[in-house]
């Protein structure tokens, strides 16, 4: 009981100093600005972090980090900090910044500041301490919000590409009057799968397709609920009025339909595009005659 | 709500216009398979392009009445299903085996103009 209303008390002052510290800190490093910014500026190109930035970009981000770094040590609260570290990770990430290098600059700029403190206080140890104890967590605390920050953008930017590529990546093109052929290359993910089935349905309706021949010859194997996805693909398009033609199976996608036991008799499959497209024409009423002789052929 | 069913040629015409209970959808089925044979029709088309949603229900009389109406020695054809319609049913493996399916009504009177033509249609050659 006694002991730990003795700790009690001994924490309290120790809060109260720790704030005075940090004010004290804090007019330290803005006393300091020029000369530790420079400093900083220097080690980084030393360091040979931020090569794709020149000499003046550097020294300007340098600038607006160093009084972002120094605020958010101030105020305790990080919500600016973490805004200007999305902002300045918006603009230097298309420049080719790596995480590596903003990670490495907040801790060299945390050396930096630690460095001026060791020299400033060197003659009073104790004080020392007591003003790394409250400048570390914080500066810790600074040096992850702005990494997460960073590594937070880079995901969204991977996100919002990954949606263009999928975009991209299921093109619906028709080859003649209500014929169409989707041509699926790499690997199908239940999302991607979700989505040529909605483009193909989609496609059938806008097109007022009868056939289309869905070539899976970039494909290299597929799981049992994309299979099964496929299949019921192919019936929803029955169900639409179009025949759908699947080519260009792998013997291990052929393997995986077989295993899920698909039935044959729903699915029209031919084994290469040239032979779907034919046998859509066939279907069509299409009737393919050659005119000339081959031009391939010498003169 | 009462599906009106218009005559068009040798054709019967059956567009849903609105949700249906399962009440309607029996008086639908009993209604199409009795004018079937009073108008002497070779073909039924049932447009379901309003409908959102299609249940196991709607689906098995879909097809009693495809089925019927074949047994009649006409030819049934669904059509208007919407895609997303189409493929909650196939996720629910109600596929409408045996019964013809086109995009909408104009595809649905050329599959039907295309089957009356074809050689050895029993409705056709008896007559």
């Amino acid at each position: 009981m006694n002991d730990s209303r003795k700790l009690a008390t001994a924490t309290e002052p120790r809060l109260e100093s720790t704030a005075s510290l940090l004010r004290e800190l804090v007019a330290h490093l803005r006393q300091q600005r020029a000369q530790l910014r420079e400093e900083w500026a220097r080690l980084i190109t030393e360091a040979k972090l931020l090569t794709a930035m020149t000499k003046e970009e550097i020294f300007a981000e340098a600038t607006s980090v160093y009084d972002n770094y120094v605020e958010a040590l101030e105020t305790g609260t990080y919500e600016a900090l973490q805004a200007y570290a999305r902002n300045l990770s918006e603009r230097i990430i298309p420049r080719g910044v790596e995480t590596h290098e903003v990670v490495g600059i907040v801790l060299l700029l945390r050396d930096v500041l630690a460095r001026s403190l060791f020299a400033k206080y060197h003659e009073d140890f104790t004080k020392l301490n007591r003003i790394l104890d409250a400048y570390e967590p914080a500066a810790n605390r600074i040096a992850i919000t702005v990494a997460v920050g960073f590594v937070q953008e880079r995901e969204r930017i991977i996100r919002e590409q990954q949606e263009a590529i999928r975009e991209l990546s299921t093109p619906v093109l028709q080859v003649r009057e209500r014929l169409l052929i989707l041509p699926i290359i790499g690997v199908i993910d239940p999302q991607r799968a979700r989505q040529l089935t909605e483009q193909l349905l989609r496609g059938i309706r806008t097109n007022r397709a009868k056939v289309v021949v869905l070539d899976i010859t970039g494909v290299p194997y597929i799981d049992s609920p994309v299979a099964n996805h496929l299949v019921q693909t192919v019936e929803a398009a029955r169900l639409l009025g179009a025949t759908v033609i699947v080519t260009g199976l792998s013997p291990e996608i052929a393997q995986t339909l077989v295993n899920i036991g698909v039935d044959l008799g729903k699915m029209n499959t031919v084994g290469d595009l040239q032979g779907g497209i034919e046998e859509a024409e066939r279907l069509l009423g299409y009737k393919v005659v050659l005119t000339r002789e081959s031009a391939a052929e010498p003169a | 709500m009462q599906v009106p069913i218009l005559k068009q040629g040798a054709y019967l015409i059956a567009t849903v216009q609105s949700a249906l209970t399962d009440e309607d959808l029996k008086q639908l089925r009993d209604t199409l398979v009795e004018r079937v044979s009073v108008v002497r029709a070779r073909g039924v088309i049932v447009d379901v392009t309003a409908l959102d949603v299609i249940d196991s229900f709607a689906t098995r009389t879909l097809r009693d009445v495809a089925h019927m109406i074949r047994l009649r020695g006409a030819e049934t054809v669904i059509v208007g299903i919407q895609p997303e319609v189409a493929f909650s049913m196939v996720k629910l493996g109600l596929t409408l085996e045996g019964v013809a399916t086109s995009l909408d009504l104009e595809e649905g009177l050329a599959y039907l103009d295309r089957k009356g033509k074809g050689p050895g249609h029993e409705v056709r050659t008896h007559r």
